[in-house]
């Protein structure tokens, strides 16, 4: 099963590593990780995308605390949730007349259709934005695929739960 | 006060209360070593290599609970302590590491000696620093001991830039430090001890299996008292024993593969499996499909990520082993009444049963000196008090089936790493710890070549440590595995060219023996053990196809052990 684990982790040179090294080491799965600052400039926040049954996840949160880096830790997937990823889709609608029109339009339909933005145009390429679940930008390159894609740029994602309660440290250890 | 930061390094370890630091200078460590130089509160140990200053290290731990203390410098002085370093992690030895760094402005354009130690070391510490201010240098070795020696222990580096050890700053050592990110160890809540309890009441086929834990909490006479008020049977894993006195009627000796019959039985049979600061790792459990089919599990332990990794607990209290059996025998003494004997009388005869197949017998010999036999010989004229290491082998298990420990801190080797090397340097740091008492290190002759220029260690501090080599000729182990396993085709396991160990001993300025006759085992290790002042090397020239029985071969489970031909199952 997918699980959505949000970590509070120190904003320390090298603690990246130590999650992305203990996934590696213990063989387990990532679909997607996502690492950047907070309101709290001492803490990055990071969003782990991965699978497995229930043990596995269990193993994977302890494993993860036991990090000296981490601070706070949830899987936000066992409550109600919210999910979003950004992705960059990069089309391009080719050069012949009556074809590109065609594409043209097509690439309108379904931008329209997710409700997606068009952030970069020129005459035969074109940039489109979409921020939704992983399960939406799934769709749209799905939706996209009779046009020609360059390339995509998936954030991965982040999310947050719906509860009033935020993620935070638990109190200090004092040595 | 202010001082250089390599001053503040070497204050800082004094404010710990740090005897002796193992290590070997190089280049990036050299302030440092100039630091150490104008003192005299904290001593520092030259050994011959870097492995040998974390096995020292480690050993010194081992034996005293302290954490031992290490330093090094950058480039091969990290990437030598590293095998020491695992070998402390995966044994959850508290360490502290101090590594010398080339200096920030080069980190990060390859400069000579240069290496990530931060990186290379991640995954065999519990955590590691890199220090970037010299007003950082005295909380971080504040943080560092406290995590090494907190919760499950392990080892902690500390990665320090050279020109940050001879910037100044004002020194003041912390009284506390705040680490948010690394909450304190939690305790055992009363509700799980009374549920723990009440399953102990009712087992019919209980046992006590305990491990490492069980040593590094100093909870020995907790475990006794919990155990002999049930009358429960206990066996201790590689690393536990000495938790339980190996000569008490409830003791039914060590598990796993090459564990006693009684021991494994009673697992497999069992319908309450008591596990202390233990984490059933393979070599204990066998086969998982196979294994105790029929209990309840109840786990103690304080690192939450060892409960329902390998074997699902049914109870599960997560908390410091002596804290956790001093309330688990408080909750014992209250139900004193309810403890009925007559519950385990039928599975105690069962395990006497188990027991009278004597799963360790060996047949002894005129003309061959038996392992076995060098083992139980040094117990006798040690009193079975010596501290014992060991390397990595066929000796390792002789001498944890047949040594006979009675308390913990007494038995030191590699357990979860199995680092060949580690004997005779950890024996070193043993032995400064207990200047007055008998050390042993039990070694091969593969093993002791790993680490064997520590014998000059040895010579500059006095250190007269008795090496028991244990010369089959083979390496041993991976003989015993190939004639069981690949058709007796033993491809490198055969030891050609071995040097002629008396003469090595003399060279390096100690005491050599070699003893070729059974009947000359004992009469030789008196004569060492009389020598109280002289390291020993004493070359057993040992039967070479001696094997260690019994064995739980791999894919097997408790009850499928293989036991010494012509011995019966029952």
């Amino acid at each position: 099963m997918r699980h959505i684990i949000s970590v509070l982790l120190e904003n320390e040179s090298g603690s990246l590593s130590r999650v992305s090294g203990l996934f590696s080491a213990r063989g387990y799965n990532i679909e997607s990780l996502t690492v950047a600052p907070t309101n709290d400039e001492t803490l990055s926040r990071m969003t782990i995308v991965t699978n497995g049954d229930d043990r596995k996840i269990d193993q994977i949160e302890k494993q993860l605390f036991k990090l000296v880096d981490v601070a706070a830790l949830q899987d936000i997937t066992v409550n109600q949730h919210l999910e979003r990823e950004v992705v960059l889709v990069k089309v391009s609608i080719g050069s012949e007349n009556g074809d590109q029109q065609s594409a043209k339009e097509e690439l309108d339909r379904v931008a329209d259709a997710f409700n997606a933005s068009l952030i970069d145009v020129s005459d035969q390429v074109f940039i489109l934005e979409l921020a939704g679940s992983s399960q939406k930008v799934d769709e749209l390159l799905k939706a996209l695929a009779n046009l020609q894609i360059i390339e995509v740029a998936r954030s991965g994602a982040t999310g947050l739960t719906s509860s009033e309660k935020p993620l935070t440290v638990p109190p200090t250890s004092a040595g | 006060m202010q001082l250089t930061g390599a001053d503040i390094v070497v204050r800082s370890l004094k404010e710990e209360g740090v005897e002796y630091v193992f290590g070997y200078p190089g280049g990036a460590a050299l302030h440092i070593y100039d630091a150490f130089h104008r003192q005299d509160d904290v001593e520092h140990i030259l050994v011959r290599h870097e492995q040998g200053a974390t096995h020292a290290a480690d050993g010194f731990a081992r034996a005293t609970g302290k954490p031992g203390v290490v330093l090094v410098t950058s480039g091969p002085g990290v990437t030598n302590a590293i095998t020491g370093i695992a070998t402390a992690y995966m044994d959850s030895i508290p360490m502290v590491v101090l590594s010398g760094q080339v200096m920030k402005p080069l980190i990060g354009y390859d400069a000579f000696q240069e290496i990530d130690a931060v990186g290379i070391s991640r995954p065999c510490v519990k955590h590691n620093f890199l220090i970037q201010h010299v007003e950082d240098i005295a909380t971080t070795i504040k943080k560092a001991f406290h995590v090494a020696t907190s919760g499950r222990p392990g080892p902690v580096l500390i990665d320090i830039p050279k020109d940050i050890t001879a910037d100044v700053t004002e020194f003041l050592y912390p009284a506390e430090i705040e680490m948010r990110s690394y909450p304190p160890a939690p305790t055992a809540q009363p509700r799980e001890i009374v549920t723990a309890v009440e399953a102990t009441l009712n087992a019919k086929r209980p046992i006590v299996y305990t491990g490492g834990g069980v040593v590094l909490a100093k909870a020995q006479e907790e475990l006794r008292e919990f155990v002999k008020r049930l009358g429960f049977p206990c066996t201790n894993t590689l690393m536990g024993l000495g938790a339980y006195p190996h000569d008490d009627p409830l003791f039914v000796g060590m598990l796993g593969m090459h564990g006693t019959y009684e021991a494994n039985k009673a697992m497999h049979e069992a319908d309450l499996i008591i596990a202390i600061g233990a984490r059933f790792d393979d070599r204990i459990t066998g086969t998982l499909n196979g294994f105790a089919p029929n209990a309840k599990v109840l786990h103690v332990d304080i690192d939450p990520s060892v409960i329902d990794k390998n074997i699902m607990s049914d109870i599960a209290i997560i908390g410091d082993a002596k804290e956790t059996l001093v309330l688990l025998n408080q909750e014992l003494e209250r139900r004193s009444d309810d403890i009925n004997p007559e519950l385990i009388k039928d599975w105690w005869a069962q395990i006497q049963d188990w027991r009278g197949v004597d799963s360790l017998q060996y047949e002894y010999s005129d003309t061959l000196i038996k392992p076995q036999y060098v083992v139980q010989k040094l117990h006798e004229i040690t009193d079975g008090e010596a501290y014992v290491t060991s390397d990595v082998g066929q000796h390792q298990m002789f001498a944890a089936q047949f040594y006979g420990f009675s308390d913990t801190h007494k038995w030191i080797n590699s357990g979860g790493l199995g680092t060949m090397g580690f004997g005779l340097p950890a024996a070193m740091g043993v032995k400064f710890a207990h200047r007055d008492a008998d050390v042993a290190c039990i070694t091969g002759e593969g093993s002791i070549q790993m680490c064997i220029q520590e014998m000059a260690t040895c010579k500059q501090y006095d250190l007269p440590v008795k090496i028991v080599n244990l010369n089959n000729r083979y390496l041993g182990m991976v003989r015993q595995w190939q004639e069981f396993n690949y058709e007796k085709r033993y491809s490198n396991s055969y030891m050609d060219s071995l040097p002629d160990f008396v003469k090595l001993a003399e060279a390096y300025g100690h005491v050599g023996m070699v003893i070729e006759n059974p009947a000359d085992v004992e009469g030789a290790l008196r004569e060492a053990f009389a020598m109280k002042d002289r390291l020993v090397f004493m070359d057993f020239i040992t039967d070479r196809t001696e094997n260690v029985y019994p064995m739980i071969e791999a894919g097997k489970a408790h009850h499928e052990m293989r036991l010494r031909p012509g011995m019966n199952d029952k």
